[in-house]
């Protein structure tokens, strides 16, 4: 099979031709300055941000994060022509992104200033607090298309349950955003009165692969170059989906959804047939377990699909998209990062239009209730 | 296949690319250390377009801990995805069999030249002085 493309692009594959209307729930909005921030952040903490800036938990200095293959993580085609970074101009991701890709819903997906790796809680819970308003004020209320989330670092309980009662009585955010990388791992009984109220107040919980928690992102240690690193997101992401349904979350929480969020979803049927397998084993040691894990996974669970895996055979795609089940899978871009995944070419393996309309559309339209 | 004037020399600095329309086609024609190579403006993955590629050196390494540059500018790498591929034929370093970019013939002819044969168009009025690139598609 050759890949060349010799000819010019058929009218459904043109960019104001897409088959359906999209629901993309992985744009990343970039501040153009922190300066945006001003008018959310008190002077304390902008004097703050000045001064201090990011505290991390990470290993060495300047090991972290940019460029990461390309400058900012970014498409290169993504740079706004009016200046700033990608990401940062919403007239340039509405002609770039939005307009020609028919994006119906896009879910704003806020990664700047380390906004979940700030061990410094009350910086971060100051900064987090200004970038959900700032996602009101800069996006979604010049673009009713583009969805806010409510971001918060689940280290400082108590921060974070104040910040979401407060978004949630402005009643425009469809989700709670925690990190990815807490201190501990996400099951544990400290962070379950956000999973609480992400209950109480019908909000999918989003977990957005990433950040710096300050653990090693491999059971091996830290690695070497950005391939592993990125490797690594799938590793971790899959630790996290043991800790929450093993510790007992979704046991907990009957109703709460959880949405992870560009991990892909290539390791999933190993890591549940392996959970599995184990809990008929050792199933005394959980008894607080009172289903399979991997029912509470089909029934809690839903993962973004980029960065899509890409095996030889269409066919094996195919299968791990059965596998994981149609239900459970929302598209996403990851618009405007380097690794984005276009919604026309990225799935290389045939899908029914009932499939594809679940995993572009409805699926998402049903967990955020759009 | 028809022959189509598609610039000067001078309107592409080296390192820099033009992307034309040749018969629906988006072609994109880069300019490498005094070369020029025409390719379809559209990476054969997903369809990034290619005239945003970075134009970096072939990076190989015998053995750990040993690299060397070769080619400087000669390889395309595309911007969404980092899949390299060899300006001088579009072939994808990675799988060259399989994965390609479609490539059209090259040629730079002086205005002169251009003048006695029939490829003088309207479009493109020709000054004797000017050298041209050519794509042949």
């Amino acid at each position: 099979m050759s890949e060349v493309i010799d000819r010019p692009l058929r009218d459904d594959e043109k960019p104001t031709a897409t088959r359906l209307r999209i629901v993309d729930c992985d744009v990343h909005p970039s501040l153009r300055s922190t300066d945006d921030l001003n008018e959310f952040l008190p002077k304390r903490w902008q004097q703050h941000l000045r001064e201090y800036g990011s505290h991390l938990r990470t290993p060495y200095l300047f090991t972290t994060p940019y460029p990461r293959s390309s400058p900012l993580i970014a498409r290169r085609d993504a740079w706004p022509p009016t200046g700033g970074p990608p990401g940062s101009d919403l007239a340039f991701m509405q002609k770039q992104h939005l307009d020609p890709l028919d994006v119906e819903f896009g879910i704003l997906q806020v990664l700047d200033l380390f906004i979940f790796s700030q061990q410094n809680l009350e910086f971060g819970a100051a900064i987090q607090r200004a970038i959900n308003d700032w996602q009101l004020a800069f996006w979604s209320h010049r673009d009713p298309r583009l969805k806010a989330s409510i971001l918060v670092g689940q280290d400082g309980v108590d921060l974070a349950i104040a910040e979401i009662e407060r978004c949630a009585k402005i009643g425009e955010y469809i989700q709670i955003n925690v990190s990815p990388r807490a201190n501990e791992p996400l099951g544990r009984r400290r962070y379950w009165p956000i999973y609480e109220r992400a209950q109480a107040l019908d909000l999918p919980l989003g977990i957005h692969v990433g950040g710096y928690g300050g653990h090693a992102p491999t059971g091996g240690g830290w690695p070497s170059y950005y391939v592993e690193e990125h490797q690594s997101n799938a590793h971790t992401i899959a630790a996290q989906l043991a800790s929450l349904v093993i510790e007992g979350v979704p046991e907990r929480f009957p109703k709460l959804k959880i949405v992870f969020i560009e991990g892909g979803f290539g390791w999933i049927p190993s890591a549940v047939w392996r959970m599995d397998q184990h809990f008929e084993r050792f199933r005394s040691e959980v008894p607080h377990l009172r289903r399979k894990p991997s029912e509470y996974v089909r029934e809690h669970f839903w993962f973004t699909t980029q960065p899509i895996d890409e095996p030889d055979e269409a066919r094996h795609l195919r299968a791990l998209i059965e596998w994981v089940g149609i239900d459970r899978l929302l598209f996403s871009s990851d618009y405007p990062h380097w690794d984005f995944d276009d919604p026309r070419f990225a799935f290389k393996t045939p899908l029914t239009e009932a499939e594809r309309k679940k995993i572009f559309s409805s699926n998402a339209r049903a967990v955020y209730k759009f | 296949m028809a022959r189509h004037i598609v610039a000067t020399t001078s309107e592409i600095p080296p390192g820099g690319n033009k992307v034309v329309d040749i018969a629906g086609r988006d072609i994109v024609v880069f300019h490498v250390n005094g070369e020029f190579f025409a390719l379809l403006n559209r990476c054969p993955h997903e369809g990034a377009p290619l005239e945003k590629a970075a134009c970096v050196a072939r990076l190989t390494s015998p053995e750990p801990g040993v690299y060397e540059r070769s080619r400087v500018g000669e390889m395309l790498r595309c911007p969404w995805h980092g899949w390299e591929f060899d300006m001088r034929n579009g072939q994808s370093w990675f799988d060259p069999k399989r994965v390609k970019i479609r490539s059209y013939p090259v040629a730079v002819e002086r205005g002169e030249e251009l003048q006695k044969g029939p490829y003088v168009a309207e479009t493109f009025p020709v000054h004797v002085e000017d050298s041209y690139v050519i794509v042949e598609v």
